[in-house]
């Protein structure tokens, strides 16, 4: 039961930063698109300026849940997935690096350097968060009960019984989570600015929402295929159509509100995303790492899990701080809320 | 190199590199922190025109620390996934509380030190600063912790598959060896921000520029790197010899190049360790000093390392005991140095004393040498264990993860931190030449709404 319950918490954790994170990575995504001037570029970097490193926080801490609650997922994916998470770590560095530094140095050289980067980062990693999701959802090659694999970047891009991180549908996924953020990105900048480069958002957006709503049923339809434990989990439990409801309904909503209401359009596409995400998670329950070779050898929630009494503890710091932290974000998003003001004076 | 030597290199390089930053930002922290406090106390703007110019490279710093930690986290799955499998059920604890208690509570008042200034107004901006002291410390408290549990484990049971349970959360967070270790990091952090406060401002009144502000840098960094530099070895540096004296005996022969148990043991000062013929070359030496300094008695026995087998000795001894004599020596340094710089400062004479300003400056690069070297004392004297008596670094390291991948990765890391650490250098240098007082600063932050006027 215990082992459920912080199933679903770091679940929660990670959602957090898919959504939170997610609007920054996207906003890098369409950077060099939806911002063409000097100005236009510092209102970007300036909307996410003070919450992006708060937003990867729910990275960091929810690798450190996922770590106290489930170490021996932690100990086989981590290490199973090594060369991509080390990429993934060398994307965050190059990314962080371009925020901070791009308006330090007046210089026609500097900028756009750190503005690509940011861009290129951006792009990459939510093609390999994606990726990651698709990972997952797909399964890797456990075959006794140590939980040790060990994945290749690629190897004949099929998803069959000796995978790559990378094939036809994790590749698919990427696109997938590529799209919406792309999407997520150009609602939140839509939200943050007015003027011409609103504009330019919203039609970003709207592209960004016709890939996804092409690519969310041919993913969902690769997915069932691919792992036979979702169609069963929602067989047993028809309650858990609810999550693919809500992504129906936030996508729904990504496309009617983006020039009605801003707020509503960029809530919308977080209810997208919390939809997708659950409607995963809900589907590979009890599954937390599944196996391609044997479905015996599957990580699952219960045999990855801590023992009891170190999550019973572990509940007792856990929701105050939870607590405190939903305070901290609700007084930052309050302080920064509303459209983006440069300076007069420019420099 | 086999797959556990580059796994241990991996982190050695990663984590020795991350600290680099860590230790000036939970120092600064706390000096801004000091002056924040002055200018709310005077009412004097200068105070505060210096807590901004140490807000910005306070920032440089922190952003470095929070990108080079990410991958101290990850590296305990990556890299070290037996270890995380054994011991993640304890040490997630720290960790995950690091993240829930700390970082969040950092970032999140970070935008507002370094943005809010003008919304929050003065005691809302000192609150700021306040927040963000108390996450970074917070932060070492609980990443201290983690690595003392390594060193001396406590409040753990076995489970059925071999696997670590924390029966006492208490005692995890409670460690005294956590308590001392942290006391002594933290004045190290202290130490190292203090150098590089003293040694800006002795740049400052060499070069004849900004010279108000010289004067304020000299005073905050030599009275504060004066007092860090004594707490240093006394209490905590000197508390924290005992518990390994306790917990880890051969650690301790091994740090002090003492081969031989003897009573009334000597202190070597200097020399060098010949690990095959069991002897210290040319040493230099305080007679019956070890044993004092360890109990307190000059005639105590000090256990040599002949009184433990040779599979417990730590892997790399002279390493260790040049880490540790560096250590020492440095620290003693820092007390002498500032200790002549607070003789001068208190007699008015410091501001002229051109020698001593140069000394001053120059000193600035030792305290992360120190530190740095410090921290090799603590983990190469932990080996061959990598939870001590319990489970050893050859048991922990990632058994699918080949010396191939592992080299692809650490090389990888090499050049990229080479890039950052140029980077780093270059803007610090940069917002040094500046100076304060220029109004110049990131400029892209929106500008917080005033309280009150908030709307979602």
């Amino acid at each position: 039961m215990l082992a459920v319950i912080w199933f679903w918490l770091v679940a929660f954790m990670i959602a957090m930063y898919v959504v939170l994170d997610g609007f920054d990575l996207g906003a890098g995504i369409i950077h060099l698109g939806v911002a063409r001037t000097e100005d236009e570029r510092r209102t970007v970097i300036k909307s996410i300026g003070p919450v992006w490193d708060g937003n990867e926080v729910w990275l960091v801490a929810g690798g450190g849940t996922l770590y106290f609650a489930f170490p021996a997922l932690y100990a086989s994916s981590f290490s199973g997935f090594y060369l991509p998470l080390m990429i993934v770590l060398w994307l965050l560095i190059l990314r962080g690096l371009s925020i901070e530094f791009r308006n330090h140095i007046e210089h026609p050289v500097w900028k756009p350097l750190w503005d690509t980067i940011f861009m290129g980062a951006s792009a990459l990693l939510a093609i390999f968060f994606g990726a990651a999701l698709g990972n997952v959802v797909r399964g890797v090659p456990l075959t006794d009960g140590s939980g040790d694999f060990f994945l290749p970047l690629w190897t004949d891009f099929q998803p069959g019984p000796n995978p790559g991180i990378l094939d036809w549908y994790t590749i698919l996924v990427g696109l997938l989570a590529f799209l919406t953020l792309t999407q997520h990105g150009a609602l939140w900048v839509n939200l943050k600015t007015g003027g011409e480069m609103q504009q330019r958002s919203v039609r970003i957006a709207r592209a960004a929402w016709y890939g996804v709503a092409v690519l969310t049923p041919a993913a969902t339809i690769a997915s069932f295929a691919i792992q036979p434990r979702l169609a069963r989990s929602f067989q047993e439990s028809p309650g858990g159509a609810v999550f693919p409801v809500l992504a129906i309904a936030g996508l729904a909503g990504a496309f009617f509100y983006p020039k009605r209401d801003e707020l509503r359009a960029f809530l919308a596409s977080c209810v997208f995303i919390l939809g997708l995400l659950t409607s995963a998670v809900f589907g590979l329950f009890p599954y937390v790492l599944p196996s391609v070779t044997d479905p015996a050898a599957s990580l699952t929630v219960h045999n990855a899990a801590a023992p009891e009494s170190g999550l019973r503890i572990g509940l007792i710091w856990f929701l105050p701080a939870l607590a405190l932290t939903t305070a901290y974000f609700t007084f930052l998003y309050r302080r920064f809320s509303g459209k983006v003001q440069l300076e007069e004076s420019g420099h | 190199m086999d797959a556990l030597d580059l796994h241990r290199l991996h982190f050695a390089f990663t984590v020795t590199f991350h600290y680099l930053f860590p230790q000036l930002t939970m120092g600064l922290a706390l000096l801004i922190l000091v002056l924040k406090t002055m200018a709310l106390r005077t009412g004097n703007e200068h105070y505060n025109e210096a807590a901004r110019f140490w807000t910005k490279i306070f920032a440089i710093s922190f952003g470095m620390g929070v990108v080079t930690g990410i991958p101290m986290e990850f590296q305990f799955g990556t890299n070290w996934a037996r270890f995380s499998k054994a011991a993640g059920g304890v040490i997630g604890h720290t960790l995950a509380m690091e993240g829930m208690y700390s970082f969040f509570l950092e970032s999140s008042f970070l935008g507002l030190l370094v943005f809010g200034e003008k919304a929050l107004g003065k005691i809302g901006h000192w609150l700021a600063a306040f927040a963000v002291w108390l996450g970074a410390w917070l932060s070492g408290y609980l990443i201290v912790a983690t690595d003392a549990w390594m060193q001396r484990p406590i409040g753990y049971t076995r489970g059925p598959g071999g696997e670590l349970v924390l029966s006492d959360w208490w005692s995890l967070i409670f460690n005294d060896w956590a308590f001392w270790q942290y006391a002594h990091t933290m004045v190290g952090s202290v130490i190292t921000a203090a150098f590089v406060v003293s040694a800006t401002g002795a740049f400052y009144m060499l070069s004849g520029k900004h010279l108000e502000y010289a004067r304020t840098f000299l005073r905050l960094g030599v009275i504060s790197g004066f007092a860090a530099s004594v707490l240093a070895l006394f209490p905590t540096g000197d508390t924290q010899g005992q518990l390994v004296a306790k917990h880890q005996p051969v650690a301790l022969a091994a740090m002090e190049g003492h081969f031989e148990t003897a009573a009334a043991a000597p202190i070597a000062v200097i020399g060098q360790p010949d690990v095959e013929k069991r002897r210290l070359d040319n040493p230099l030496i305080v007679p019956g000093m070890l044993s004092f300094i360890t109990y307190k008695r000059w005639s105590a026995e000090v256990k040599g390392l002949d009184a433990f087998p040779q599979d417990l000795w730590p892997d790399n001894i002279p390493l260790l005991y040049y880490s540790f004599h560096i250590m020492v020596g440095l620290g003693t340094i820092f007390i002498a140095a500032t200790g002549v710089a607070l003789f001068f400062l208190w007699r008015g004479w410091l501001y002229q004393a051109k020698p001593l300003l140069w000394l001053l400056m120059l000193l600035f690069p030792f305290p992360y040498i120190a530190n740095t070297a410090g921290w090799m004392t603590a983990e190469l004297g932990r080996q061959p264990w990598l939870i001590y008596g319990l489970m050893r670094t050859s048991e922990g390291a990632s058994s699918n993860v080949s010396a191939g991948n592992a080299l692809f990765t650490l090389l990888g890391f090499m050049g990229l931190y080479t890039l950052l650490g140029l980077l780093f250098v270059f803007m610090v240098w940069r917002e040094v030449e500046h100076g304060p007082g220029s109004g110049h600063g990131p400029r892209f932050a929106p500008q917080p709404k005033p309280a009150g006027g908030a709307e979602v």
